[in-house]
């Protein structure tokens, strides 16, 4: 790979200067902005300054570093640092829903939420130690790469790129929708066109350097999204508690709102039942909870947009060392999120619930208008509109209480600049931060779905005597397809985008965990046994996921599932009675009612949510490769010698490829 | 490599792959299993069930995987299979 070296040499060599120019230049863009608004330039300018000036300098980047080569088209050439390809992956994995709305999910179910916490963290032990080392010194391209040189042939091949675009597709539109909603809300775009200027902004990065752009714009917004994502928070710490940590702070914080749920309950401001938010279980039954975790660490541990960066560091003690710099990075911002949750609710629990309905502060109703803050159960709109929701409400005294105030997840990251009195370029820095997540997350899925195409559909399967420069225009082609498509699948609003990227984890971890973990650590682990083992696994996944959500009376009437269970109480959550009465039902018994069915998502095995459904696909899939590979004969000797090989680092990539 | 010696090297590859796997499971799950007992005990105001699922387990993780890529590293060394500086 000598001759990769020459071209974008000077960019590498001088990553630190580069980037901490950058470092640096952003906050003193952050700085003029904030004086642009001391003079009076209105803030829908200032927010068209953050965004415009962001993705011009993402599509900057993404021009400076453009390929025509395949070796850095696919794997950046093979030469990202550690420390930089963490900052990658970091941007890479978190998504506009860790950047918006997982503070919002840890207000809302408190210690239950933190599954998701634990659950993004903890997959990246797995990761490096089990899988992505052991990539790396193959020399994939692409997951499928690997499947098909473990597991002779292009049907295990197949079977790794169904799984991968299941589980990315999904992710990537819902990514888009969350650009699209970003753009709405700060820059009054209209939605549908919102969603193609956010298709644009991607495209810029990716295109024309593949992985080597998106790597390097990919850097560049993680510095963004985290400085978004800790400003706002460490003021709000230095305001409260004198001290701008807020990852320490917020223990007083959880001290102050666990004095204030006790003053509700005896002063009846709360119900007795309330939501206790250091409290386990009140969410997820104890076995969800764990099983969340689980399927989400697995997940993470087999989601390709996510593996494949381990394919472009230098080496595989590099690629080691870098899944250590992701987790940090990606752990500055997770184990902040908490502390979000807890400053929102104090300030909720402290200012708003047991005051008079009359006297709420601003910022509820500038949520309110837009319905994502609803009070006495209506879009608490202006001072009227709560008054007249709540006098609508049986017995109200016109004092706010703990049950009557809603509000939704996704705001409470967005709005605590406003909540915490911080002008708007605060604001407008959070947006460019939930933008920049979304962005950079949609560049590493799209980037592997149209690899997944064009390196293992055409290029391996279709033709593989295509020479390199129509490889990379038909990769080139793909992507813009592929994007385009998705683009206009967010554009028409799934209603059910948002549950189904959860779902991407448990297709991820029950198709694609047990061919990678036992093709590295089991010899005996043979090619039929593995495509067996990813249609089991996978299959089984999203026979679950599919059946409780849209066919959830099938699965009561034909499979032997139940109510799920309420996680205090133990009762079902669909009483005998109801249940009849619904499978009686002949609007619910004819087909699949999407989202008005009832039953959706409540029914199950074992009392399983669905969002944690290869608790099923996952042992299946292992238990299917176990049996099948003993009734097969074992591997051949050449194919041992191939996965010693992977397990050395010494000496060079096993797939070698032709790269200009 | 003979062949005894790549085996030594991978039964020490294997067993740090268990000990990681062992503190995965105790960071990961044992830990949070006793959460309702250890909420009564409060650090600076962290009931600390809850401070293990919000922080602990999340630096044990981090921590982790620096040991482990220093580690492994040096079986890698030490076994004569680590790759060219």
């Amino acid at each position: 790979m000598s001759d990769t070296r020459a071209s974008g040499g000077d960019f590498t060599s001088n990553l630190g200067k580069i980037y901490g120019i950058y470092t640096g230049g952003f906050f003193g863009f952050i700085v003029l902005v904030g004086l642009l608004e001391a003079i009076g330039v209105p803030n829908r300018y200032l927010g068209y300054m953050f965004m415009g000036l962001t993705i011009l300098v993402y599509a900057f980047i993404g021009i400076v570093t453009r390929t025509a080569e395949v070796g850095e088209y696919y794997v950046a050439g093979r030469k990202v640092p550690a420390f930089y390809n963490g900052m990658a992956t970091g941007a890479d994995w978190m998504s506009a829903a860790s950047f918006i709305g997982m503070a919002g999910s840890l207000y809302l179910l408190g210690y239950d939420g933190l599954a998701f916490v634990l659950g993004w963290t903890g997959g990246y032990v797995l990761v490096a130690v089990l899988i992505a080392p052991f990539l790396r010194k193959f020399g994939a391209y692409t997951v499928p790469d690997f499947l098909s040189a473990r597991y002779g042939g292009n049907t295990a091949r197949m079977c790794g790129v169904m799984v991968l675009i299941a589980c990315s597709f999904t992710y990537v539109v819902a990514q888009i929708f969350g650009t699209g909603l970003i753009a709405q809300r700060f820059l009054d775009m209209n939605f549908e066109i919102a969603c193609f200027v956010g298709l644009a902004g991607i495209l810029v990065c990716s295109m024309l350097g593949g992985m080597k752009a998106v790597t390097w714009t990919q850097v560049a917004q993680y510095i963004v999204l985290i400085v978004a994502y800790l400003i706002p928070v460490v003021i709000m710490s230095a305001k409260k508690f004198g001290l701008p940590i807020p990852q320490l702070t917020y223990g007083q914080a959880l001290q102050q709102i666990s004095d204030l749920e006790n003053q509700f309950k005896a002063n009846g401001l709360a119900p007795a039942n309330m939501k206790i938010h250091t409290e386990a279980f009140t969410s997820y039954s104890p076995a969800n909870y764990f099983w969340l975790i689980f399927c989400l660490m697995v997940g993470t541990a087999s989601l390709p947009h996510v593996l494949m960066r381990y394919f472009t560091t230098p080496s595989v003690r590099e690629a080691r060392n870098s899944v250590a710099w992701s987790l940090f990075f990606i752990f500055l911002l997770y184990f902040t999120a908490p502390a979000y949750a807890a400053f929102s609710k104090l300030e909720v629990y402290s200012t708003l619930i047991g005051k008079p309905i009359a006297d709420m502060p601003m910022w509820v109703y500038n949520w309110g208008k837009l319905g994502l803050i609803t009070i006495c159960g209506k879009a608490a709109a202006s001072a009227d509109a709560v008054r007249e929701a709540c006098s609508a409400v049986a017995g109200h005294a016109g004092v706010l209480r703990w049950q009557d105030f809603n509000i939704n997840t996704d705001v409470v990251v967005i709005s605590t600049p406003e909540i915490a009195g911080l002008p708007y370029v605060i604001t407008g820095l959070v947006a460019a931060g939930g933008l920049a997540a979304a962005l950079s997350t949609a560049d590493g899925l799209l980037l592997a779905i149209a690899n997944a195409l064009s390196h293992d559909i055409y290029y391996k399967m279709i033709n593989p005597n295509a020479p390199t420069k129509q490889r990379l225009i038909v990769s080139r082609i793909l992507l813009v397809v592929v994007a385009a498509v998705a683009a206009y699948v967010a554009s028409t609003r799934p209603s059910d985008i948002l549950a189904m990227v959860s779902w991407a984890f448990s297709l991820a971890a029950g198709g694609l965990f047990p061919a990678l973990v036992l093709g590295i650590w089991w010899k005996r682990a043979t090619s039929q046994a593995a495509v067996w083992g990813i249609l089991a696994g996978f299959g089984m996944t999203l026979f679950y996921l599919v059946i409780t959500r849209y066919w959830p009376h099938v699965g009561v009437q034909y499979f032997g599932m139940s109510s799920l269970l309420n996680p205090v109480t133990g009762a079902p959550l669909i009483s005998a009675a109801d249940m009849a009465k619904h499978l009686a039902d002949p609007a619910i018994a004819n087909g699949p009612v999407l989202v008005s069915n009832p039953l959706a998502s409540r029914v199950g095995w074992f009392n399983i949510n669905n969002i944690s459904s290869a608790a099923f696909g996952l042992p299946l899939g292992f238990l299917v490769m176990y049996v099948v590979s003993l009734l097969t004969p074992a591997p051949s000797k050449e194919l041992q010698a191939f996965i010693d090989e992977c397990r050395r680092p010494k000496g060079k990539t096993i797939m070698e490829e032709k790269t200009t | 490599m003979s062949d005894q010696q790549d085996k030594a090297y991978w039964a020490k590859t294997s067993n740090l792959m268990y000990l990681m796997m062992g503190l995965w499971i105790f960071f990961g799950y044992a830990i949070h299993f006793f959460v309702t007992p250890l909420n009564s005990i409060k650090i600076a105001g962290f009931p600390l069930g809850f401070y293990m699922a919000a922080q602990g387990s999340l630096i044990a993780f981090v921590v982790m995987l620096f040991w482990f890529a220093k580690a492994q590293d040096k079986i890698d060394r030490d076994s004569g299979v680590a790759e060219d500086e």
